[in-house]
């Protein structure tokens, strides 16, 4: 079980929650079971969404393993020039 | 990814060092090809028709003239573009702007477009095309489009990210907030509080070479698009969307870029050549005028922030806020967003919150400038950190080391930092020369810090070694500061030969996977790891091919220098073999020899750097002069120091046109006032000094060497470092970007008739 730290607007459709528990080894279970129990997200996550374990930002590495106790947060994916 | 992109902490050979680039001779005597040099045979002229209003209905377009005219071989209007974007709002945006459906909503919107035969048919054309508007009232004032009395470009848009659902449609299509803590407790905490309005006007990345393409789609659905862009993968995966087509059959091959800062990461008129080429069944050939870059390609928001600051006497920030408004062009974005996450990043607060807004606007579609957003975040919020220093009594440097992040700090867009390098520029800085330097009558000295996020991406590379030894580097990303020399480093470093046996080329979109374009800093970062993967593929196959050669078990011979060396004592009399003699006999040895890599680079790390700036302000003119300029910013590693500087030196040097002089200046009428260089002054060699770079080599633990990406940071501090400078030289705090001569001499007079 890992703790997912929500921004604003993603806050919003988890009904005003800004953190979430969810079981997942990595990034694409944890996109698989937030749109699971929070269909709102789906667009958010076809969109982008980035997240950052303990401060790395990872934008594409759905792999990446999300360890026990490690600081999770989502961020909207980022533009750059 | 059988990868491991962990910093290993190795000594390197040719990594660091500073050879002459592979592009320099080309570009030095004009050989090299930019976008506008390529031509095919029977090319035809594309021409756009662009929108002389601010905001208008289109009711009709006839186009029955133009066709007929003798030399005209196609016209296209949006009808030639069908909606196929099957609900992607962005990529909807995209088709839109390329070629306006129902409303031209900005001065410069394209709304038809012709191929003829020559430039001079092409012009004439466009003036038989008459186009029926309805004028709209316009809005192009970030602050203006923002009240109720505004006119709404889009009555679709209801703002997101409220609590409620608005009623009513508007101008702001999101607003999105960061931070923690209790502002309120921290403020409440405070003895100093520093609350300021900020302003900064829209600017231009000013890349040299206007947009430029080759379209050339032939009968049987295939096509080739020869184009200036920093990103020929998304260019083709957008054009190939946009017209229908499946994306193979589209080849992109991108030519040297005179410039592309964030402007040339999404497609413009591409898609319009490619249009009229289908149509005409000839190529054509597209390029922008300046006139058409200034008006119709993708400047930066400008922007209105507030923000307010709070600290204790012994200098402790105790609660910070902003509130940052920062207009999209037509089209929804993400601009106020990434200022928010941005604009407290260098501190350590426990109590901060930001609040951003993005609002639609009568001006082109706003795009990436280098760090996005960033910039006019850190003016407003280091102009009020340094006015809060002041206040205190505390040197600015001090006060900002005494408040900096570092490791295991939450930052203020969320994630608690690793390792991160704001204190070590911080520290430079005050340690610095400069620092020291005496400063003369009218003269003032400043400094400001910056923050970007750099992201890494999909890559994709191939590294094949010819019979003769030498080796070939095929990159995806396209090359914007001197990546194919950095990349040859890599190459060098890791199969131990020599810089100059390496030649790499950006290959074209049918020879390499999917790569996503140079933005985000990322093209170094994300290539060198790529590069490195592929080397040690191929050294697999050296090694192999070497066993063979000696018939010995491959796990007793490894790779060092260049060379294959069976270990152990049993192979004493076995000579080294060097990559050259594996090569030469490959033929025997199983054939061509070649590394591969296709990755996501990602873990780039987040980036800081520390800029010092003296300015000398003529008070009877307002008239600025940069006498010296200092850049300390961490590289994680130089893979090739004098580009790395020279990406710190050319982020200072627009930095300072973006603070002193360059301004999108719009009229009453909504249109565009300077769509040109004389009235767009961007910074010349004359107008600058040498500016001073320090590279500071912390290591990214997520890079097998280190790297980070450098090119976008560099932007971020300039606007208030040189804020800082002209307000101390002047005398007066200067609010509003570009400082301009008469904003100066205006804050003077204004400072004078206060003071009496």
């Amino acid at each position: 079980m890992v703790e997912v730290t929500l921004w604003g607007s993603l806050g919003a459709i988890a009904g005003g929650k800004s953190k979430v528990e969810i079981e997942a080894k990595d990034i694409r279970e944890l996109f698989r079971k937030l749109a699971e129990q929070y269909p709102g997200f789906e667009p958010y996550i076809d969109r982008g969404i980035a997240v950052a374990i303990d401060g790395v930002i990872y934008r594409d590495t759905w792999s990446k393993e999300l360890p026990q106790g490690a600081e999770i947060f989502l961020l909207p994916r980022l533009a750059g020039g | 990814m059988n990868f491991d992109p962990r910093y290993s902490g190795r000594n390197f050979a040719s990594v660091g060092t500073r050879p002459i680039r592979p592009d320099g001779v080309d570009k030095v005597t004009g050989r090299a090809r930019y976008g506008a040099d390529f031509n095919m045979t029977g090319q035809l002229v594309g021409r756009v028709l662009r929108s002389p209003h601010a905001h208008a209905t289109i009711r009709k377009i006839d186009t029955s003239k133009a066709e007929k005219l003798n030399g005209v071989k196609a016209v296209i209007t949006a009808a030639d573009l069908p909606d196929l974007t099957d609900g992607d709002a962005a990529l909807y945006d995209i088709l839109d702007n390329c070629m306006a459906r129902k409303k031209a909503l900005y001065d410069g919107h394209a709304v038809a477009a012709v191929a003829a035969v020559d430039a001079r048919t092409a012009r004439q054309a466009l003036k038989l095309i008459e186009v029926d508007y309805e004028v709209l009232p316009h809005v192009t004032d970030v602050d203006e489009a923002m009240k109720h009395s505004a006119p709404v470009l889009d009555d679709t848009i209801f703002t997101e990210g409220l609590e409620q659902k608005p009623v009513k449609s508007s101008n702001v299509t999101k607003r999105s907030q960061y931070g923690h803590g209790d502002i309120h407790e921290g403020f409440g905490r405070a003895d100093f509080v520093v609350e300021r309005s900020f302003k900064t006007e829209q600017t231009h990345q000013g890349y040299i070479e206007p947009h430029a393409c080759v379209a050339s789609v032939s009968s049987d659905g295939t096509a080739d698009l020869w184009v200036c862009t920093q990103g020929h993968f998304v260019y083709r995966q957008h054009c190939a969307q946009l017209l229908g087509m499946e994306a193979s059959k589209l080849r992109v091959t991108s030519s040297e870029i005179g410039g592309g800062f964030g402007g040339k990461t999404h497609v413009w008129a591409e898609p319009v050549a490619l249009a009229l080429s289908r149509k005409a069944g000839r190529p054509v050939k597209l390029v922008m005028t300046r006139d058409e870059v200034f008006r119709a390609s993708g400047p930066t928001s400008a922007t209105s922030i507030d923000v307010r600051i709070g600290a204790r006497k012994d200098g402790t920030i105790t609660a910070a806020e902003a509130t940052l408004r920062y207009s999209c062009g037509p089209y929804a974005g993400m601009w106020a967003e990434l200022g928010a996450m941005t604009a407290f990043a260098c501190y350590r607060l426990e109590n901060v919150r930001t609040v951003g807004y993005e609002v639609l606007v009568n001006r082109p579609k706003t795009a990436a400038y280098r760090a996005p957003s960033a910039p006019m975040a850190a003016f407003a919020v280091e102009s009020a950190v340094d006015e809060l220093a002041k206040e205190i009594g505390m040197d600015p440097v001090e006060f900002r080391i005494r408040n900096a992040a570092q490791e295991g700090t939450r930052s203020s867009y969320g994630p608690v930092y690793g390792p991160i390098g704001i204190g070590p520029t911080l520290e430079a800085a005050k340690n610095h020369p400069h620092m020291k330097a005496p400063l003369g009558k009218n003269q003032g000295r400043g400094m400001a810090c910056g923050f970007w996020f750099n992201f890494g991406g999909q890559t994709c590379t191939d590294l094949n070694i010819g019979m003769d030894g030498s080796v070939s580097l095929a990159v995806g990303t396209v090359d914007v500061g001197g990546s194919r020399a950095s990349l040859s480093l890599v190459a060098a470093e890791e199969l131990g030969i020599a810089y100059e046996q390496v030649k790499a080329v950006v290959a074209d979109t049918s020879s390499l996977g999917y790569n996503d374009m140079t933005d985000g800093s990322r093209g170094t970062f994300s290539s060198s790891m790529a590069t490195i993967s592929a080397a040690r593929n191929a050294i697999k196959i050296l090694r192999e091919r070497a066993a063979q050669m000696w018939d010995v078990p491959v796990d007793d011979v490894v790779w060092e220098n260049g060379h294959a060396i069976a270990k152990g004592e049993k192979y004493g009399n076995l000579a080294a073999l060097s990559l050259k003699e594996i090569a030469a006999g490959s033929g025997k040895t199983g054939g061509p020899i070649a590394g591969h890599s296709e990755l996501v680079a990602d873990g780039a790390g987040v980036s800081f750097a520390t800029h010092i700036c003296d300015i000398e302000v003529d008070p009877e003119t307002g008239a600025t002069r940069v006498l010296r300029y200092t850049v300390v910013q961490d590289a994680g590693k130089a893979v090739h120091p004098t580009y790395v500087e020279g990406q710190y030196q050319g982020g200072a040097a627009q930095g300072i046109g973006w603070a002193l002089n360059e301004e999108y200046v719009y009229g009453k009428d909504g249109r565009l006032q300077n769509p040109g260089f004389l009235d767009y002054r961007i910074p010349v060699c004359s107008d600058l000094p040498m500016i001073d770079t320090q590279i500071l080599e912390i290591p990214n633990p997520n890079h097998p060497y280190g790297v980070r990406g450098v090119g976008e940071t560099s932007i971020v501090p300039p606007l208030a470092a040189i804020a800082n400078a002209v307000s101390n030289a002047a005398g007066v705090r200067m609010t509003h970007i570009p400082m301009s001569p008469p904003r100066i001499l205006a804050a003077i007079e204004a400072e004078r008739e206060w003071s009496k």
